[in-house]
């Protein structure tokens, strides 16, 4: 299992990646020419982003080794801001022709009124690094990454013979990140990331069921020397063979008991997307202008942080060159702050949060999450279980979804068990939960002392895609919506 | 995929020139892929974003004694396609051995021949775009003094791709096509609700924009006051929005790939009745009215109409080359590609139930307690296609007294997947060819399980 990290404030390690910058692809003076380009037809405010990205991929189905697959990303997308416009061009051609073409396309895009000469000069933001990468995964042998995949396969079957099929999935990248503004900003990056994912199925007599698992950090490949392969394996193994004994889950409201780790996306639907200043600005949260009010139970206080290290969500500088930060969203049940991108929060007068993200150099940048948590609370999480007379023990969640206007969210639970006087028993098919975020969050009555970060999460909006992390300690809603068939 | 253009003879050319550089016992496919869109966001009459993008790629197959690799890159740079094809080549290496790993060979099959290209959306001018996203805000906000828009927004987009085999495929084509959508809120007292409509054309004149603002404003009003209702069994009417979501998770467990895989819960069921006698389910992207309409798969092969349930019987499997020759049999011309970027899977690419006659209004007369479910959320976390687990957020209105009733909400609907499919009671005769992998239409299905309070 991917060992649980503890969030950590502060920025670790003092290693400097060694990395071919992108600037020496693209020279600084191309770069102050682009803008300068981008903005002579008018506007206030131009940015290149360039990303180069390279990318490993192994597929295991069936007990075979279906496919290894490289991939090549690389590209620039350019905005320019003109009053309420941005215009927005991106290109695959990173010379300077192909950039400056680019930089009239979204020019044209934003065209609003007098244009002028503007002069750009860069200033290089000092290098920031929240991760320490150790061994590069384009470093590492294919026939390594491969190995990985046979380990897990053998392990997942050597459970039992209730076990019919395995499939798992290694994947790594290694992205080279820079962002020029007009005014003068300048911050390179680079991010590496290595995840792997396994599913699988085991037979009986009710039918199949499945077990999935997956971890993911933007670490180097040391994070295999880290990990237990066989252990995660083997997890998601015997979470299927557990769910062949399954019986239907409950139907209506009960107490819902969550795992610690696993339930992070409880408050990324139920709070984080509602406290995005995009939404917040356009009247589509149940969170605004509740700045200051108690929106959530008392126990209960919300982090959004990009600079945990190694996270799945974490990263040195936001998609706009802004270094990430710890951002309290919730203190104490009290909405202190949403989060803001550089757009939103120069229309607000005050300084980004860091949670300006895009999926890729095709992407306009928008508000998103980073890694989202809640801290720990006091309870022994098993007095949270003998304190739960009839309800619901999640201890795997899957993912959810959220309306931020009527708050409305649900995330299905992938392992549960019920809870009967207090005593987890027996597990349950799978559902989906429901609930109403504000009141979910005010219904949060037990809060564990064991915080634990979960594993890696792709986060949807807007038709992008930017991976995220959550976590949070075991806890319990007073009441949930459990959608299952049981009367 | 036959339209000749100057633009795709240039793709077909170098997808060709990757596949000459195969040596001997060595397979190779080249997918070579261009394409556009444009973007416009309208908030509050002013533009919030325009954006005006070009994208291009390649991605190569290598097969060689059984084991495959595969490469891509987001550019058509001549040295990058070189380092692609060596790429793919160093990772056959990894493969396993698989017997019947291979590319897909020309099977005789004709094309029929779909028009998928509009030379007047290629020319529509851009402010004609903008003040198609102006005028959709507007009439959204007209439609009702509750409602409020998000955004709207104007979207169109172009592709051409080319592929070329070993095998003998060779096939290239180009597409495009436009939409628009508008998310909207209706506030009352203390709440908010949200809805949101669109429309999908080939051509800038399909485009109904009344429909879309319509949509819009009554999906987001219909909700408020809505309640959370008491728990129960009933009978649900799935609107034809729902209906389509609804087919494509039923299509995921008819994928050859997963029967082959012992990973489909009816993989030993063919032949069997998995359904009511009233399902009729086809996969056809030859049928023009499909959004998802082709006339080749994501390996080159002429689309074709394939029955998959009749009378409530299990017919027939999807099946890329792949799948069909682990299991035996022929290729449906099903492989689904999600661009250079990836290597075929397997998949429905037009599926549509055989419609009865009644309207919806008629089905909800026969119902006492029902629900009629106008917007299902969570699909992707509450519905499990290998077990059959099915159970979903869900909101929409009573059916009581074989009337509509009150607007409920944050609740959710659970069956199985098996289950739902016999107990379909009717198919409703207002088929919806939505911009998805399904078409929608009613469907009324009995003893479903509501969760509420």
């Amino acid at each position: 299992m991917a060992s649980p990290r503890r969030p950590v404030a502060n920025i670790t390690g003092g290693t400097l990646v060694p990395l071919g910058s992108l600037g020496t692809v693209i020279d600084h003076d191309v770069l102050e020419r682009v803008l300068g380009a981008a903005l002579r037809s008018g506007g206030e405010f131009a940015e290149v982003y360039a990303e180069d990205k390279r990318s490993t991929s192994a597929g295991l189905d069936d007990g075979r080794v279906e496919q290894v697959s490289s991939g090549r990303d690389r590209g620039a997308g350019i905005r320019v801001v003109a009053g309420e416009t941005t215009g927005f061009a991106h290109t695959s051609d990173l010379s300077e022709r192909g950039l400056l073409d680019a930089a009239e396309a979204a020019s044209a895009a934003a065209r609003q009124g007098g244009g002028g000469e503007r002069t750009v000069a860069l200033t290089p933001s000092a290098r920031r690094s929240v991760n320490t990468i150790e061994r590069f995964p384009d470093e590492v042998p294919k026939a390594t990454k491969v190995e990985l995949l046979r380990r897990i396969d053998d392990a997942a079957r050597g459970v039992g013979g209730a076990i019919v099929q395995v499939s798992a999935g290694y994947g790594d990248s290694r992205k080279r990140v820079l962002v020029a503004n007009s005014d003068g900003a300048l911050a390179e990056d680079e991010i590496v990331r290595c995840v792997m994912r396994v599913n699988a199925v085991a037979d009986g007599d009710a039918g199949m069921q499945t077990g999935y698992d997956s971890l993911g950090h933007t670490i180097g490949f040391e994070l295999f020397d880290t990990i237990d392969i066989e252990e995660f394996a083997r997890g998601a193994a015997h979470r299927a063979i557990t769910k062949l004994a399954a019986r239907p889950a409950p139907s209506g409201s009960l107490p819902v008991v969550i795992k610690h780790g696993t339930g992070g996306v409880l408050f990324h639907e139920a709070c984080g997307h509602g406290l995005e200043a995009d939404l917040v600005g356009k009247g589509a949260s149940v969170y605004a202008g509740k700045t200051g009010q108690l929106v959530a139970s008392p126990l209960v206080t919300v982090v959004d942080d990009g600079t945990v290290a190694g996270e799945w969500g974490t990263l040195a500088f936001d998609d706009e060159g802004h270094p990430t930060q710890r951002n309290v969203l919730i203190e104490d049940g009290v909405l202190t702050d949403y989060m803001w991108d550089f757009l939103r929060s120069r229309k607000d007068g005050r300084a980004p949060s860091g949670n300006g993200r895009r999926e890729s150099y095709q992407h306009l940048p928008m508000v998103r999450m980073t890694n989202t948590f809640v801290t720990d609370g006091v309870d022994d999480p098993d007095d949270i279980v003998r304190d739960t007379e009839h309800g619901v023990y999640v201890a795997k969640l899957g993912g959810g979804q959220v309306n931020t206007a009527s708050g409305d969210f649900v995330f299905g639970m992938t392992e549960a068990y019920l809870i009967e006087d207090g005593e987890i028993t027996e597990p349950l098919r799978e559902s989906n939960l429901i609930g109403n975020g504000p009141q979910a969050l005010k219904d949060i009555d037990m809060l564990g002392n064991d915080f634990a970060m979960g594993g890696p999460g792709t986060c949807g909006k807007d038709g992008q895609g930017v991976p995220v992390g959550t976590g949070q300690p075991t806890l319990r809603v007073a009441a949930l919506t459990v959608g299952g068939t049981a009367s | 995929m036959s339209d000749p253009h100057p633009l795709l003879d240039e793709l077909q050319s170098l997808a060709d020139k990757v596949v000459a550089e195969a040596t001997a016992g060595e397979q190779v496919e080249a997918y070579v892929s261009r394409g556009g869109h444009t973007d416009v966001r309208v908030y509050d009459g002013e533009i919030e974003h325009f954006v005006s993008a070009q994208a291009e790629g390649i991605g190569i197959r290598v097969i060689r004694d059984g084991r495959t690799g595969f490469a891509y890159a987001g550019t058509l740079d001549p040295d990058a396609i070189d380092e692609v094809l060596a790429e793919a080549r160093d990772n056959v290496a990894f493969g396993t051995v698989d017997e019947w790993a291979g590319l897909a060979e020309p099977d005789g099959v004709e094309r029929t021949a779909q028009s998928l290209w509009d030379d007047a959306l290629a020319e529509h001018p851009t402010d004609a775009k903008i003040a198609a996203a102006k005028e959709l805000e507007r009439l959204t906000t007209a439609a009702d003094p509750r409602v409020r828009v998000d955004d709207a927004n104007y979207a169109d987009g172009w592709g051409e791709v080319a592929v070329a085999t070993t095998t003998g495929i060779r096939e290239h084509g180009r597409e495009n096509g436009c939409y628009v959508t508008v998310s909207s809120l209706a506030d009352d007292v203390d709440e908010t609700q949200t809805g949101f409509g669109f429309s999908v054309a080939r051509s800038p004149g399909g485009l109904d924009l009344a429909r879309a603002a319509g949509d819009a404003a009554d999906r987001a009003t219909r909700l408020l006051g809505a309640t959370k209702p008491r728990s129960r069994r009933l009978t649900v009417v799935l609107d034809p929005y729902v209906t389509a979501q609804f087919l494509s998770i039923v299509g995921s467990t008819l994928n050859g790939e997963s029967v082959v895989k012992g990973r489909s819960l009816f993989r030993d069921r063919l032949g069997e009745q998995v359904a009511a006698p009233v399902i009729g389910l086809v996969d056809d992207p030859t049928d023009p009215r499909a959004y998802t309409a082709t006339d080749v798969d994501g390996e080159g092969l002429a689309a074709r109409r394939n029955v998959l349930i009749e009378d409530g019987e299990l017919r027939r499997f999807v099946h890329s080359s792949y799948s069909a020759r682990r299991a035996g049999t022929v290729s449906t011309a099903n492989a689904t590609r999600g661009g250079f970027a990836g290597s075929p899977g397997v998949g429905c690419l037009a599926l549509s139930l055989r419609p009865g006659t009644r309207a919806q209004a008629e089905l909800i007369a026969d119902i006492d307690d029902g629900l009629l479910v106008q917007e299902v959320s969570g699909l992707h976390s509450g519905v499990n296609a290998v077990s059959g687990d099915f159970s979903t957020g869900a909101s929409g209105m009573l059916i009581t007294n074989r009337e509509i009733g009150a607007p409920v909400r944050e609740l959710t609907i659970a069956s199985t997947l098996q289950r739902m499919l016999l107990d379909v009671v009717e198919v409703g005769g207002d088929v919806d060819w939505l911009p998805m992998r399904a078409a929608g239409v009613s469907l009324v299905i009995s003893g479903v399980m509501m969760s509420g309070t």
